[in-house]
């Protein structure tokens, strides 16, 4: 290479750094707030370290919650029986907008759910997400872990009006329970060009030096049948505003359901509420199994028809109640 | 014909039927010999990145033992399809086939990471910020944790994402810098240019800083 190349290549970078100030590569589109809407600000970590107001004792057990909440794998075969953290769903350690923030929970509950029929507490709400999200068994009710988890929750919540139910960026949600005409083989291509790098071409994930970095999307280690990610809309709601990850709003809201069907088109471990009978207990909990495939034919099978319940020994937890006040 | 050379044939037809399909396999002896020598065309890789693979940190040059053979090769051949830009080291790789572009990769991959000698020179809270990016990532500014996608301690994962742990910090910094500048751009899916360019000057400092003080090795299990 000579001089005048040299040159010309020097030249060459100068104008692309110069076309770089415009606009970003990769934009994060996410979607605007409604007007009215509450929008939270969750304090961070070192908000807590600043707070002097805040008794050390306290600060402590909220760092124990946090620690909980972004290292769930701590307690696998405890806790946990499959390869999530809650970090994996609530991204942005459970503060941020459209990624599950998890502080609504603190101000919102007490409160009925659909889900299960009854009013649930906070502890319940966490308590459903190991039962399901995490294929476990949540910390017991009352427990010094389970107040850690609520007490990591409740600071996030600091500042936000109670029943305050009009919240800007809660859940993941934002493309609707309408679902388009869904197609696997769609689904699937936009699996293989844009995911399948990360979470593997069976949906596997990844693993280094026995941690998991990329968490599998199905087969035991993943959510099971009952985790609110299963329902279609749920899912296409996280991939479009979460995934691929630092590219928040890149899909389309349309590769966004293809690709959420056809991960919740695979197999996963059983629902803890199963009766022994999957078309039953699609019946029975419908309110939720309409939005799922589990119970439906899909490339002739039909999902969820099964005993298997992962690396799990059991299948139902003891904290999945039902509560009535007659 | 006798029945060995019948055989000799047999089994020569199958390797030529069956290698094309094949992924191609890295020869490290085969690497190594133009690593240390070249190919007589451009500088030996061990001119700038050492004997032992350590790179250099005053020049930049990355430590390459080590690192992931498959991810190595595609640098090499992305340096030739210009999907990554190095007046340096385009030249010096343009005429490597694919094979040689594997073998290098090869021999690499299979050197132990030399012993790292500089100390940081970094302010404590510059490691501060570093680590924390590095770990917990920036999430109000939309910057995920290096860690998500480079796995436990940045030691790397796969192919498609490298060890960054103990890695040179003027290296990563210059890196960032490409791809911020759009010098680089050979990352899937635009992975890595969504969170570099989101990235502040002070963040690429204080990143490459903490990166490079990493140990290559799983801490011992206690």
């Amino acid at each position: 290479m000579n001089y005048k190349e040299i040159t010309a290549l020097f030249t060459g970078l100068l104008i692309s750094n110069a076309a770089l100030s415009a606009e970003p590569a990769v934009p994060v589109n996410l979607p605007e707030f409604k007007e009215g809407q509450y929008v939270h600000q969750a304090p961070s970590v070192q908000d807590l370290e600043n707070n002097d107001s805040i008794h050390p004792e306290l600060k402590k057990v909220i760092l124990k919650g946090r620690d909980m909440f972004m290292n769930t794998q701590q307690f696998r075969g405890e806790y946990v029986f499959n390869d999530m953290n809650c970090k994996s769903c609530h991204m942005g350690e459970g503060r941020r907008n459209w990624s599950g923030p998890v502080w609504p929970a603190a101000t919102t509950l007490p409160d009925f759910r659909g889900k299960n029929q009854h009013v649930n507490s906070l502890e319940e709400r966490i308590a459903g997400c190991f039962s399901f999200s995490m294929n476990g068994t949540p910390p017991a009710y009352g427990s010094d872990d389970m107040l850690a988890m609520v007490a990591y929750h409740r600071w996030l919540a600091t500042g936000a009006p109670v029943y305050e139910k009009n919240i800007g960026g809660r859940g993941f949600s934002h493309l609707g329970r309408e679902k388009p005409a869904l197609d696997y083989d769609k689904g699937k291509a936009v699996y293989t060009e844009n995911c399948a790098i990360c979470h593997g071409d069976s949906g596997q994930g990844q693993h280094k030096d026995g941690e998991v970095v990329f968490p599998p999307l199905w087969g035991d280690n993943s959510y099971n049948w009952g985790a609110g990610m299963t329902r279609v809309f749920t899912a296409a709601s996280f991939i479009k505003n979460n995934m691929p990850l630092g590219k928040p709003g890149s899909l389309t809201d349309d590769e966004a359901w293809q690709v959420a069907n056809y991960i919740n088109s695979q197999e996963r471990p059983q629902d803890p509420r199963y009766t022994g009978d999957v078309k039953e207990t699609r019946e029975k909990y419908l309110n939720f199994h309409k939005h799922t495939n589990y119970g439906t034919v899909v490339n002739g099978k039909l999902l969820g028809d099964h005993d298997n319940t992962g690396s799990k020994p059991f299948l139902k937890p003891d904290a999945l109640k039902p509560r009535t006040f007659d | 014909m006798t029945r060995q050379f019948s055989r000799l044939l047999l089994a020569g037809c199958t390797a030529l039927f069956i290698t094309p399909l094949s992924h191609a396999q890295g020869d490290p002896d085969a690497g190594a010999q133009l690593v240390n020598q070249g190919d007589g065309s451009g500088a030996p890789c061990m001119a700038c990145h050492g004997p032992d693979g350590g790179g250099n940190a005053v020049a930049g040059f990355p430590r390459l033992a080590g690192l992931d053979a498959g991810y190595l090769a595609k640098q090499i051949q992305d340096y030739n399809s210009g999907r990554r830009v190095s007046p340096v080291m385009q030249p010096n790789v343009d005429n490597f086939s694919e094979q040689q572009a594997q073998d290098i990769a090869a021999y690499y991959a299979s050197l132990p990471v030399p012993a790292s000698t500089a100390a940081s020179s970094a302010s404590e809270s510059q490691l501060a910020m570093g680590k924390k990016l590095a770990e917990e990532g920036d999430w109000d500014n939309s910057i995920p944790p290096c860690s998500t996608c480079h796995g436990p301690g940045n030691r790397g994962v796969g192919d498609a994402f490298p060890a960054l742990a103990g890695q040179h910090p003027s290296y990563i910094k210059q890196q960032l810098e490409a791809w911020q500048n759009g010098q680089r751009k050979n990352d899937p899916n635009q992975l890595m240019t969504a969170v570099a360019e989101r990235l502040s000057s002070e963040q690429v400092e204080a990143v490459a800083a903490y990166l490079g003080t990493l140990s290559t090795q799983p801490a011992k299990a206690q």
